[in-house]
């Protein structure tokens, strides 16, 4: 796929996120969109699997460690043909698949139920391991929130990651530098991230978070390294394509107004 | 009567299943040789993982495993990998990840070490997961039957083990039934029934409760959830006595499985033996006897029940 082919899916997979949080009046739009360009190079570009097989045993695994951002990861997986796209607009409601954060058991095609935040590298990284106590080749891919990284657990997960040698796994770190009482560097700060990372013996990559050849460069880089995991941290903007929500922490929980999504879609479909 | 520590027992059928069923890993936080995973380590060095003094991201690791097709068996005391309790929550129960949680150095019995490494909550927080089935062997030949009905069990399961060796109760040839009480003994007058290392004091119990001229049925409960609410039911209906008995605190555990049951059912009387303080560090005997789980304790609470 072309780097604008990806940008345009990037761009509806934007306005499905507005949409449905529009339709479920709660959710998590400033993450949403800041992860949109990695979820979309993950499912349209990087990844195997089989949206008509979604049981492959062979197919690489993505981990949404920050399962907040769900919606994303709905609006994509319905672009790439696992449901109808019209079932997103039941997010968060009585009696739907499209849980406030993935239920693998009502919603078959997210590999883990995640959200509550420290958890999913470590679930990635058994993943990763089943994969290579299993003789397969699939890779692993965990998405991690900046906020998430204050969890103990994460660093727990880096620790074992490259121990044992999995070099399989990688994962991407959203760092739109905001969570949800402020900013990441006002409420605990992870500095000098990368230089963590790189101390507890992964492949450290920094990268801009919506730049396409970006991202699949330091994916495809991340797939040629064989000795050990890889981090990209991605450098990237809370709600980013709709202006009054970018660099919001105030938009980090909140759901539009059916007249602010309606501006939101106007700017992400029109450019604003 | 021999006497075998049910951690020893669970560590060679751990070892053994795995020669035939090569989806079964190890996962391990630095306990190997308490947790008696230390064999399987050397037998099956590809398949065994330690992840350190890590139990969160044991448990995170190896839910990853199973939702890929793995059964792990993550091993550690009970009190530090049930301490995980959210990890457990989201990770393994939320996810119905075919985990099994091997919890050893149950209870104050563990002795010397003293309370930091005693689990007397675990049963009582394990019980309140959806998809998590709990179960706690007696003896050596009950858990070697636990393991293997664990192993091809479907989902995740809590298995609560002891660090000090408890009598054999069983008969060679026993067969473990899950989720099915086992009566030991008959009685008609009160129904002891127990759960893992006091079930030879609770044996002990009902001889002294004989010379009183009481019949105590002597019940081993083997497996606490799903609970066996028929049998409970059944003896609730009859006599309608019973003392429940767990090296566990009193709130959560074997005693207020029997007493839900019996409250909803409306007819019969529970009081329940366990522990109710932090304990301390000392011999096994001796913790019982002071914290109230001796044979002498138990006969007290039944016939406290016959009026």
């Amino acid at each position: 796929m072309t780097i604008p082919e990806l940008e345009a899916i990037a761009k509806e997979i934007r306005v499905d996120v507005i949409r449905m949080l529009v339709e479920a009046g709660s959710g998590h739009p400033g993450g949403s969109l800041s992860c949109t360009d990695l979820v979309t190079a993950l499912y349209f570009h990087q990844m195997r699997h089989r949206p008509e097989q979604p049981d492959w045993p062979d197919r690489d695994r993505f981990v949404l460690s920050k399962g907040h951002c769900v919606p994303a990861v709905y609006a994509a997986l319905a672009r790439a043909g696992y449901f109808p796209r019209e079932e997103t607009l039941s997010l968060r409601k009585l009696n739907s698949r499209m849980q406030g954060h993935p239920d693998r058991h009502r919603f078959p095609y997210v590999e883990a139920s995640t959200g509550s935040l420290g958890q999913g590298l470590s679930v990635a990284v058994g993943m990763a391991l089943a994969g290579k106590a299993g003789g397969k080749d699939y890779r692993t891919y965990c998405v991690i929130s900046d906020g998430e990284c204050q969890a103990g657990q994460i660093w727990e997960a880096a620790m074992s990651a490259p121990r044992f040698g999995l070099d399989n796994l990688c994962a991407l770190m959203d760092y739109n530098h905001i969570q949800l009482s402020g900013g990441v560097d006002e409420i605990m700060s992870l500095e000098p991230v990368l230089d963590k990372w790189r101390a507890f013996n992964w492949n450290t990559l920094e990268i801009d978070g919506h730049s396409f050849p970006a991202i699949l460069d330091a994916l495809q880089a991340a797939e040629q390294h064989h000795d050990g995991p890889t981090m990209i941290v991605c450098q990237t903007v809370k709600g980013k394509g709709v202006s009054f929500m970018e660099n919001r922490w105030e938009w980090h929980g909140k759901a539009p107004s059916r007249e602010e999504g309606e501006r939101a879609v106007e700017e992400l479909v029109n450019g604003g | 009567m021999s006497a075998t520590a049910t951690r020893v027992t669970f560590g060679e059928t751990v070892c053994r299943l795995a020669d035939t069923n090569t989806d079964i890993v190890v996962l391990d936080a630095d306990l190997r040789k308490s947790t008696m995973t230390d064999e399987f380590s050397r037998k099956h060095p590809e398949r065994f993982f330690d992840v350190g003094i890590a139990e969160g991201n044991m448990v995170g690791v190896g839910a990853g495993m199973a939702l890929a097709g793995k059964i792990p068996f993550i091993c550690s005391f009970a009190c530090f990998v049930v301490g995980r309790f959210e990890q457990i929550r989201m990770a393994v129960a939320y996810n119905r990840a075919n985990v099994k949680i091997v919890g050893t150095h149950a209870g104050i019995g563990i002795g010397e070490d003293g309370y930091s490494q005693m689990a007397t909550e675990d049963v009582g927080l394990m019980r309140t997961l959806p998809n998590m089935a709990v179960v706690q062997p007696a003896d050596a030949v009950e858990t070697r039957g636990a393991v293997e009905y664990i192993a091809q069990h479907d989902g995740p399961v809590f298995l609560r083990l002891t660090r000090q060796k408890v009598a054999d109760i069983n008969d060679e040839g026993y067969e473990f039934r899950f989720g099915k009480a086992v009566v030991l003994r008959e009685g008609a007058d009160v129904s002891l029934l127990g759960t893992g290392a006091v079930m030879e004091n609770i044996l002990n119990a009902a001889d002294l409760l004989a010379a009183q001229g009481i019949s105590a049925q002597v019940v081993n409960v083997h497996t606490l959830k799903p609970i066996d609410t028929e049998f409970i039911e059944s003896i609730a209906s009859s006599h309608g006595k019973i003392v429940t008995v767990e090296d566990h605190g009193i709130h959560g555990g074997l005693g207020s499985a029997v007493s839900e049951t019996v409250a909803e059912l409306g007819r019969g009387r529970v009081r329940r033996v366990g522990v109710t303080e932090f304990a301390e560090s000392g011999d096994t005997d001796g913790l019982y006897g002071k914290y109230g789980l001796s044979a002498e304790h138990i006969s007290v609470a039944a016939m406290e029940l016959m009026d």
